[in-house]
């Protein structure tokens, strides 16, 4: 019976294998032995176009990988979004070390992107003004997701206890909020902000398209966030609020001195899931015409002479992308564990 | 009401600005808003080369931007403050609309629907066009009718759409239209193969025709379905601002008519013809009639050029022939009313 | 008291700010001119739609061409579901597999279409498809299958006459199933063995099929795809928009319909599973009738979720150029202007959409 089974096994183990063994030798002549990884000075990409279908044109990656990570932003002037993405990664990997988890790592949240949009915009000490429409790449991912997520928490957490709320008013006016920008796609909002932002304003304030795209992100995640801090809060023993009621706190103190902080540390790998899932999002404004990471990308291959090669281009993208959400999720599923273990000391 | 005259042409000072608002105080006028902006917002296209485009350095180019251009140098002095918003096909109108741009400039085609229905003004025509078709040469299709059973690349909300979808009804013809947003991404899908033909404004397909990776392998098939003015949009609710577009693109093809072009309206300025005297701005206080100073048209050519100018700069480099967009006195139907 | 001040107050904010925003809007829009209301919903659209499930022309109103869009993405939604749900069953099978090739396999599947956005991957398909030839040297997977540029093109059957006898079968074979279902289940409790369900149900189909054949003399052709000048004609077909809208939705959500279906069968006591060995029974019959029905009760409320977020992510066909409801409102709205009009009618649409699904799925829930 055993060996029975074990011979399948084993069986299934070579089939598959040698399945994936052709699959990746396939790959392995189209990505790297029949590829083309740069052109030669002067050459134009008819020389990749001559072995479509046998070999990739790692050329155009190679080519363009400026103008994919950091967007149409002023070539001589690319150091500046260059360094705001080594201040977001450094503030992510703060954010991963345990011993920094302190109040002055919110303070980082608030001051990291307030100095990388600094650093972007320019117009001081003599660092030239480059407009917004100009940002794109990488940092404008980072970007959008770190100020979506750090300014939704604020919001979050005041609808989370609204909807938690025993007076039915408050209770009513969170959930409408929360399940209306659930139930709707992301898509549409950004759309709403790209067309129709200018007509809710008073006339005559111009907002940037980055800006507009931010405040949707910010009211959606938002929604998405008080789901979340709501389980955290769940999660809290009720115990905890009468024990805090019986020393006299009021509800207020006692929510943000006793319960929050216990919630938060329950809901921190949730909250990352949350951030990985906004990141992957920001994407979306690819479809507004903003060129983020997939927008920068997109745009180089309607360039007629690169039409073809898209397929390359994103798995390029795609490879940037998985890099910095795989990571963070492995980060993650290590802190899921690290905290059941601690839970149970 | 800073940063108005910025050039030192002589004249009346731009106070009489917004002293008489044609829309009876109803808001604060575009005019006071550009001015206190400090530039024209101008709404272009995602790129359509000699129209609006990004040159290698990433400055606007063509026909349509210029036009922005000659309004800034009308009203800001200086041809240069300008800011450029790329629109898509679908975002322009909303974008106009809902006063995000002052004026739409974007090879937008005038339509009675677009005027009356979309509430949109089309001060003046600076350019006269029609739907013309590229098709894969290997195909050997010659004429339009050829192409019953076609698949079609478009883009959506353009004229365009609308007249392919009408020629082939009118013929009993079939297609199947494959909808794409933004043109480059449609020259890319039609260049890539998704469709038998693209149709376009016939002004643009020289330079798609152009882009392509193999340009012998395409062609322009020579008939034209349809006609297309176009020229720039603003708002219904500002007849100041209306007049200020329309009298911009006026005074560049009135430029070509009285002979005036960049490099030689300074030699103009000592001249005694009345016509020239009107126009820039030494008799007459046309200027202060329009709200902004009496070297508004001086400046247009100056700085920005004739309506000739404009084009042997932005679109005879593509191939383009002027046609029809000739001057009336060289039996085109360009003819703008005179300052007067 | 304190409360009701409270609460009154929180409605006043919102009730001033929705009023301010709408003075706002309406004092914006008379300031421009432009139009209000739903009127626009009657007049003639003038565009061609590229794939219509219903009958539509460009003389057709404003209002039938939202209506194909809807139905282009119920059409999509509802096949995204079904490919999703048996590839993240498959998925989350293999996931567990004590084959270690395979489970390392499905690993690896999940963790890359989970890591990377939902729009690359969708693009990503687009463009492959669009690195197919053109339609002169189309590739030929099988006899008679065409791919190429323009998608996909099978041979159909085209079915004359004779559709009433098979409605009749269908119907006649539902409910012989349902017959056969209550049967095998007084079967099993009475004397522990149940009938063969599945081969008895695929007899009577056989025998009603050739029965309604018999009956009904439809005259079924083959109509082949064949090259025409401008690309293939007749037979079923596949454009590249729909498909990669189609393999992008499915390929994504069945990954996380896979995570799903592990965690689900990881919560049934393991105790079950050696339960049912020492019955003598298989591992598949053992996964099928033992560990699955217990594990998919576990799964089914985050499945729900997995089918409301593939519904709203559907609306990413506006970035490929499939006709879904979002493509057309982009073009509807690019057209008449009405934009607050038009966003408030797709966001009222998916929300009804969500709440629908919602409803059904907990209708099926145990």
């Amino acid at each position: 019976m055993r060996s029975r089974r074990d011979r399948a096994g084993a069986a299934a183990t070579a089939v598959v294998a040698a399945c994936l063994g052709y699959l990746g030798f396939r790959f392995l002549q189209w990505g790297v032995v029949h590829a083309h990884w740069a052109l030669p000075p002067g050459a134009a990409s008819s020389l990749c176009r001559a072995s479509r279908g046998q070999g990739a044109c790692w050329a155009v990656v190679h080519e363009r990988f400026r103008f994919i990570l950091l967007g149409a932003y002023p070539y001589e002037q690319q150091w500046r979004p260059a360094l705001a993405c080594l201040l977001f990664v450094a503030l992510y990997a703060a954010s991963a070390v345990r011993a920094c988890w302190r109040p002055w790592l919110l303070g980082l949240w608030i001051g990291v992107p307030a100095v990388a949009v600094l650093l972007l915009r320019g117009g001081w000490l003599g660092l030239a003004a480059v407009p917004s429409d100009a940002w794109g790449g990488l940092p404008l991912t980072f970007l959008l997701s770190t100020v979506g997520f750090a300014a939704a928490i604020p919001p979050a957490v005041g609808l989370a206890l609204g909807r938690r709320s025993r007076m039915p008013a408050i209770r009513v006016l969170s959930i409408a909020y929360i399940e209306l920008l659930r139930g709707v796609p992301l898509i549409t909002f950004l759309f709403m902000a790209a067309l129709m932002f200018p007509l809710f304003v008073p006339q005559g304030l111009a907002v940037a398209n980055v800006l507009r795209a931010q405040v949707a992100f910010v009211m959606v995640i938002a929604a998405y966030l008080a789901e979340v801090v709501r389980a955290g809060l769940q999660a809290v023993p009720a115990g905890q609020y009468e024990a805090a009621a019986s020393m006299g706190l009021r509800y207020w103190p006692a929510t943000l001195l006793v319960v929050l902080p216990q919630a938060l540390r329950i809901m921190i790998p949730a909250l990352v899931n949350t951030f990985i899932a906004f990141f992957k999002d920001t994407s979306l404004v690819a479809v507004i015409g903003l060129f983020d990471l997939l927008g920068a990308a997109k745009a180089v291959i309607v360039d007629p002479q690169w039409v073809g090669f898209g397929v390359e281009v994103y798995l390029f993208v795609a490879a940037v992308y998985f890099a910095f959400c795989y990571a963070v999720s492995r980060y993650t599923h290590h802190l899921e564990t690290a905290l059941a273990a601690g839970g149970r000391r | 009401m800073s940063g108005c005259s910025g050039v030192g042409v002589p004249g009346a000072s731009a106070t009489a600005a917004g002293a008489r608002t044609p829309t009876g105080g109803a808001a604060a006028s575009t005019l006071d808003g550009v001015r206190r902006k400090g530039y024209v917002h101008c709404g272009v296209s995602t790129g359509v080369a000699g129209f609006s485009a990004t040159d290698a350095r990433g400055n606007w180019r063509g026909l349509d931007v210029d036009v922005c251009r000659a309004i800034a140098a009308a009203v800001l002095g200086d041809a240069s403050k300008v800011r450029y918003t790329p629109l898509t096909a679908a975002q322009r109108f909303t974008a106009l609309q809902s006063g995000e741009i002052d004026v739409l400039s974007r090879n937008t085609t005038i339509t009675f629907q677009r005027d009356v229905q979309l509430g949109i003004e089309f001060p003046a025509a600076n350019w006269y066009d029609g739907t013309g078709f590229i098709v894969h040469k290997a195909l050997g299709v010659k004429a339009v009718e050829e192409l019953d059973g076609a698949t079609i690349c478009l883009i959506p909300g353009t004229t365009n759409q609308l007249d392919v979808t009408d020629y082939f009804r009118k013929h009993h013809l079939a297609f199947t239209p494959v909808v794409i947003e933004r043109l480059d991404e449609a020259t890319s899908a039609f260049f890539a193969g998704r469709c038998d033909a693209f149709a376009q404004d016939r002004s643009n397909l020289a330079s798609v025709r152009a882009r392509a990776p193999i340009p012998d392998a395409e062609v322009i098939l020579p008939q034209v379905i349809s006609k297309a003015p176009y020229g720039p949009g603003v708002m219904p609710n500002d007849v100041r601002w209306m007049e200020i577009v329309r009298w911009s693109v006026f005074a560049m093809i009135d430029a070509e008519e009285l002979g005036l072009s960049s490099r030689t309206i300074d030699r103009a300025l000592a001249s005694d013809d009345p016509n020239l005297q009107r126009f820039l701005g030494t008799t007459g206080g046309f200027g202060a009639m329009l709200g902004v100073d009496s070297g508004w048209a001086y400046r247009i050519v100056k700085q920005v050029g004739s309506y000739g100018e404009s084009f042997d700069r932005n679109l005879r480099p593509l191939g383009l022939d002027r046609g029809v967009n000739r001057l009336w006195s060289d039996g085109g139907i360009l003819y703008a009313p005179d300052l007067r | 008291m304190r409360a009701l001040a409270w609460q009154a107050g929180a409605v006043a904010l919102v009730l001033a700010l929705l009023v301010v925003l709408v003075v706002q809007t309406a004092a914006n829009l008379r300031l421009r001119g432009l139009a209000s209301g739903f009127g626009f919903l009657g007049r003639a659209t003038g565009f061609e739609i590229s794939a219509s499930p219903l009958a539509y022309s460009p003389r057709d109103s404003y209002a039938r061409a939202l209506a194909v869009g809807l139905l282009n993405t119920v059409r999509v939604a509802l096949l995204a579901i079904v490919l999703a749900t048996a590839l993240g069953l498959v998925l989350g099978i293999a996931r567990l597999s004590r084959v270690r090739i395979v489970a390392t396999l499905a690993r690896a599947y999940v963790e890359v279409v989970r890591n990377t956005p939902l729009l690359l991957q969708l693009l990503f398909w687009y463009s492959l498809s669009q690195a197919l030839p053109g339609p002169r040297d189309a590739l030929r997977p099988l006899p008679g299958v065409f791919l190429c540029i323009r998608g996909l093109h099978l041979p159909g059957l085209a079915w004359h006459g004779g559709t009433r006898w098979l409605v009749a079968a269908a119907g006649a074979l539902a409910i012989v199933v349902g017959l056969l279902r209550g049967i095998s289940r007084r079967q099993r409790d009475r004397a522990g063995r149940a009938l063969p369900t599945a081969r008895l149900a695929a007899g009577a189909a056989a025998v009603l099929l050739v029965g309604a054949i018999a009956a009904g003399h439809p005259a079924v052709t083959l109509d082949r795809p064949a090259l025409m000048r401008f690309g293939f004609e007749g037979g079923m077909s596949l454009t590249p928009e729909f498909a990669a809208l189609l393999i992008g939705l499915s390929t994504n959500t069945a990954a996380f319909i896979g995570e799903i279906v592990r965690g689900g069968i990881l919560a049934v006591d393991r105790g079950q599973t050696e339960a049912a060995a020492a019955l003598g029974m298989s591992r598949a019959r053992v996964l099928r009738l033992v560990v699955l029905p217990q594990a998919l009760r576990v799964a089914l409320p985050p499945t729900t979720t997995q089918y409301l977020n593939l519904t709203k992510n559907s609306s990413l066909a506006v970035a490929i150029g499939y006709p879904d409801l979002m493509s057309i409102a982009d073009t509807t709205l690019n057209q008449t202007g009405q934009a607050v009009e038009v966003i408030a009618l797709v966001m009222t649409v998916y929300l009804a959409l969500s709440l629908v699904i919602a409803l059904l799925m907990s209708a099926a829930e145990p």
